[in-house]
C-alpha cells in the first residue's frame, strides 16, 4: 500500500506576476515550493523602472515637482514634500509658517487616504470585499478635498519650491473639519469589519513575521519596522515643516506580523486625524509662500497686469531659477516608511544628479525574509502588508 | 407591418449583428492590467461612487482568458512590454483595448530609456484616453465611445490582429 | 544626540591615513573615505556606540564624468538610537570600477548595490548576488551614466 512517504514529490517553480490582481502592480514574485510551502520568494523588479532619476536630470527644478507625484501614486503631496524640502535646503529658503502647517495637513490627509487604499486593496487580496468598497467611499472624499486645493484627484504637484501653489480655497476649511469629525467612526467601522474577524486572524496573525533587528538591517522603516516595535518615526524623530507643533502618537506593534502592520497603519490613520484637526485649528494667516522673488513666481493676477511680472514669470518657467553649487539630502515620513530625496546641484537651474530613497523599494528587500517557510496563500497577505507601491519600487 | 404585426407585444426582432453587438457591449469583461497611477483610477471607478457596474464592466478578470477588454492602465515600460502582448494575445476574440492615460497612449511625461512611447507600439488601441490620470468619468465616457464603436461591428469583418 | 562635529572628529581620529576629507554643508556632515578602507570605515561607524549608525538609509552611485575619479559611491548613514546622520563618499579608480560591498555591514546595501550596478556599471565585490534589477533583461548599457542619452540608444 502506498503511504506518503513512498510518493515522490518534486520542488517547482512558480511565476507570481507581473500582471497579477494582488501585487498592487506590475511586481513579479518568482517562488520555489515545496508543495504549498515557499521555500524560497524573490522579487523581480523593473517593470516599471521609467527613468525618473534620469529624467529630473534634465528638467529644471520646478518642473521635476510633477515627476515626484508619480512615484508613490499613492501619496503624491508626500513625494513632492520631500523634494521641495531638499531643494529648499540647497537654497536656503524659509517657508512661511502658513505654508508649513497647510503642507502637513495635507500630507496627514495623504497619510490618511494612502492607508485607505491600502486597507481596501489588501483586506480585498485576503477575500474580504466589503472593506474595499467602504474604504474607497472614504478616500473619494478626501480625493474631493485634494481637488478643491490642487486642482486634480491625484497627482497635483501642488506644494512648490518656497511654499504652495497658490492658498487654500474657500470652503476647504469646512470640509476637512467635517471629514474629521467622520472620520473615527468610519475607522471604527473598518475595526468591526476585520480586527477581531477569525478569517482575518487567520490569515494575518503570525504571517510574515520579522524582528526588529532584521528589519532595521534590512533597511525597513515605516509601518512595517513599527510593527516590530520599533518606535521611529522621522515626524518626531527628526521633525521637518512644523511638525514638532503637533501632538501626536507613534503606534507600535510587538511581534512584527502581518496582524501588527494593520493594526499599527489602523491606529496611523487616527493619529493623523489627529495632526490635520490641529493644523486646521491653529492654521496662522500669512504668506503661502517665502518672499524669495529669484524662486517663486509673482502672483497671477500681476503677471496678468505687469510686464515686469510678465517677464519674471516666464523666465522662472522656461529657464528655472539656479540653486547654488552644494548637495543635500532630506527625508520625510511617507506612509509607507523613509523617503528621501538626495540632490547634488552644480550651480546651474537642473540638477545634477537626482537620487530618490524610497520605502517601498528597501521595503521590499525583506520580502524574502518574510515570506521564508510561510505558504502560497501567505505570500498574498504578505505583499499586501508591506504596503507597496510600484512606482516607488522602480522609478 | 412586416413579420412582428402578427406576434403582438411580446416579441421583437432584430438582426444577428444587432443582437450580438448589444451583447457584447453591454458585457465588457476587462482584464486587470493596471500598470501606474492610472490603475487608481481604474479601481476608483470600479469602486461605489462611479460604478463601472452600470455598465456591465464590474467583473475585472485576472485571467485575460476570461476578459475581453483590456485597459491599458499606466506606463508601459520596455521590461514590460512583451507581458503587455502576452496578455493581449491570450485573451480570446472578440478583444478590445482601451489606452487609459497619457503614458499608455504617448509615454507621457516619460520620453525616456525605459518606455514604451505609446501602448500601440505593441498592441492596437481602441479607445485613447488622454489624462495624468484621466478621471473616472473620462473612463466611462471611454467605454461608452467603445460601446458606440462595438454597436457599428459587422459580424462578418471582424478580426483582430 | 552626540554632536556630530565632534563625532566625525572622532572617527577621523580613529582613522587618520583613511579619511580624505571632511566637509559641512547646511548641518549636513560629510566624511570621504578612502576605497581600501572602506569596510573598516563602516564597521566602525556601525558598531562604536558613540557613532552607533545601524541604518544605512541609502547608498547611490554619482557619475562626475570630466572629473578624475569619475564616479563615486554615496552612503547615507542613519542612528536610530542617536538620530544623528552622516554622508559617507568613496570613489573606485576610473580603470577598475570596483567598490567593496557593504552587505556585511548593512544588508539593506544588497539591492542598493544592484542598483548601482545596474545604473552606472560599479561593481561590487564580494556582494552575494551581483545582478542587473531595474533594466530589462538583456540591456547591456549603464543608463544613469552622463554620457548615456535619455532617450536610449
Amino acid at each position: 500500500m502506498e503511504t506518503a512517504s513512498d510518493i515522490r514529490t518534486e520542488a517547482i517553480t512558480l511565476n507570481m506576476g507581473p500582471q497579477h490582481p494582488s501585487t498592487h502592480g506590475v511586481l513579479r514574485v518568482v517562488l520555489e515550493l515545496d508543495g504549498e510551502v515557499v521555500t524560497k520568494a524573490t522579487p523581480v523588479l523593473g517593470y516599471l523602472h521609467r527613468g525618473i532619476e534620469k529624467l529630473a536630470e534634465h528638467k529644471t527644478y520646478h518642473q521635476s515637482i510633477t515627476l515626484t507625484d508619480r512615484l508613490d501614486y499613492t501619496s503624491p503631496f508626500i513625494n513632492n514634500l520631500a523634494y521641495v524640502l531638499t531643494v529648499e535646503k540647497l537654497l536656503g529658503l524659509e517657508v512661511p509658517l502658513r505654508a508649513q502647517y497647510i503642507r502637513v495637513m495635507l500630507s496627514e490627509l495623504t497619510r490618511i487616504q494612502s492607508h485607505l487604499v491600502w486597507l481596501g486593496t489588501h483586506a480585498l487580496d485576503i477575500g474580504a470585499m466589503s472593506p474595499l468598497l467602504y474604504c474607497f467611499r472614504e478616500r473619494e472624499e478626501t480625493l474631493d478635498m485634494f481637488e478643491m486645493v490642487g486642482g486634480a484627484r491625484m497627482n497635483q504637484s501642488y506644494f512648490r519650491i518656497g511654499g504652495l501653489a497658490a492658498d487654500l480655497p474657500e470652503g476647504f476649511e469646512e470640509k476637512v473639519k467635517a471629514f474629521c469629525e467622520v472620520l473615527p467612526a468610519r475607522i471604527d467601522g473598518y475595526e468591526r469589519l476585520l480586527t477581531e474577524n477569525k478569517i482575518w486572524l487567520n490569515r494575518t496573525k503570525g504571517v510574515g513575521v520579522i524582528s526588529a533587528e532584521e528589519g532595521i538591517a534590512l533597511g525597513l522603516s515605516g509601518p512595517c519596522l513599527r510593527g516590530c516595535g520599533v518606535k521611529w518615526d522621522l515626524r518626531k524623530a527628526n521633525p521637518y515643516s512644523s511638525y514638532d507643533h503637533f501632538d501626536f502618537e507613534i503606534p507600535t506593534g510587538r511581534h512584527g506580523d502581518s496582524y501588527d502592520r494593520y493594526l499599527v497603519r489602523l491606529e496611523e490613520m487616527r493619529q493623523s486625524n489627529r495632526i490635520v484637526k490641529q493644523a486646521l485649528e491653529r492654521l496662522p494667516a500669512g504668506p503661502f509662500n517665502a518672499a524669495s522673488p529669484k524662486v517663486v513666481p509673482p502672483p497671477k493676477e500681476l503677471v496678468q497686469e505687469s510686464i515686469e511680472s510678465l517677464i519674471i514669470h516666464f523666465h522662472l518657467m522656461t529657464e528655472g531659477f539656479n540653486v547654488p553649487r552644494g548637495e543635500a539630502y532630506c527625508s520625510v515620513e511617507s506612509s509607507k516608511g523613509e523617503l528621501g530625496f538626495y540632490i547634488v546641484s552644480d550651480g546651474s537651474s537642473r540638477p545634477y544628479r537626482v537620487k530618490i530613497r524610497t520605502p517601498s523599494f528597501v521595503n521590499m528587500e525583506s520580502f524574502a525574509t518574510m515570506a521564508q517557510g510561510r505558504l502560497m496563500a501567505d505570500i498574498v497577505a504578505i505583499i499586501g502588508s508591506i504596503d507597496i507601491c510600484l512606482g516607488e519600487v522602480d522609478r | 407591418m412586416g413579420l412582428e404585426s402578427c406576434f403582438g407585444d411580446t416579441i421583437i426582432t432584430t438582426t444577428l449583428e444587432k443582437l450580438v453587438n448589444w451583447a457584447r457591449k453591454s458585457s465588457l469583461w476587462p482584464a486587470t492590467f493596471g500598470l501606474a497611477c492610472c490603475a487608481l483610477e481604474m479601481m476608483a471607478t470600479a469602486a461605489a461612487r462611479y460604478d463601472i457596474a452600470r455598465f456591465g464592466a464590474e467583473v475585472f478578470r485576472a485571467s485575460p482568458r476570461q476578459a475581453d477588454l483590456m485597459i491599458v492602465a499606466g506606463t508601459l515600460t520596455r521590461k514590460m512590454a512583451p507581458v503587455a502582448r502576452r496578455i493581449y494575445n491570450q485573451m480570446p476574440n472578440p478583444k478590445w483595448v482601451i489606452a487609459l492615460g497619457a503614458c499608455a497612449s504617448s509615454g507621457g511625461i516619460f520620453d525616456t530609456y525605459a518606455v514604451v512611447q505609446g501602448v500601440d507600439e505593441i498592441i492596437p488601441v481602441d479607445v485613447y484616453v488622454p489624462g495624468c490620470p484621466p478621471r473616472p468619468e473620462s473612463l466611462l465616457y471611454a467605454i461608452m465611445q467603445l460601446q458606440t464603436k462595438i454597436e457599428k461591428e459587422r459580424l462578418r469583418e471582424k478580426s483582430n490582429g | 544626540m552626540a554632536n556630530l562635529e565632534e563625532l566625525v572628529g572622532k572617527i577621523k581620529a580613529t582613522f587618520p591615513q583613511s579619511i580624505e576629507e571632511t566637509v559641512v554643508c547646511k548641518d549636513e556632515h560629510t566624511i570621504r573615505v578612502r576605497l581600501s578602507c572602506l569596510l573598516e570605515v563602516a564597521r566602525f561607524l556601525k558598531e562604536d556606540p558613540e557613532c552607533g549608525f545601524d541604518f544605512l538609509s541609502d547608498l547611490c552611485g554619482v557619475d562626475y564624468m570630466g572629473r578624475a575619479p569619475r564616479f563615486e559611491v554615496v552612503y547615507h548613514l542613519y542612528s536610530l538610537k542617536h538620530r544623528h546622520r552622516l554622508r559617507m563618499k568613496t570613489s573606485p579608480a576610473d580603470e577598475d570600477l570596483t567598490v567593496p560591498s557593504v552587505v556585511s555591514v548593512w544588508k539593506t546595501a544588497d539591492w542598493h548595490e544592484r542598483e548601482c550596478y545596474d545604473l552606472f556599471g560599479i561593481t561590487f565585490s564580494d556582494h552575494p548576488d551581483l545582478r542587473r534589477i531595474l533594466t530589462p533583461d538583456g540591456f547591456k548599457e549603464y543608463p544613469l551614466r552622463k554620457d548615456f542619452p535619455l532617450r536610449g540608444r
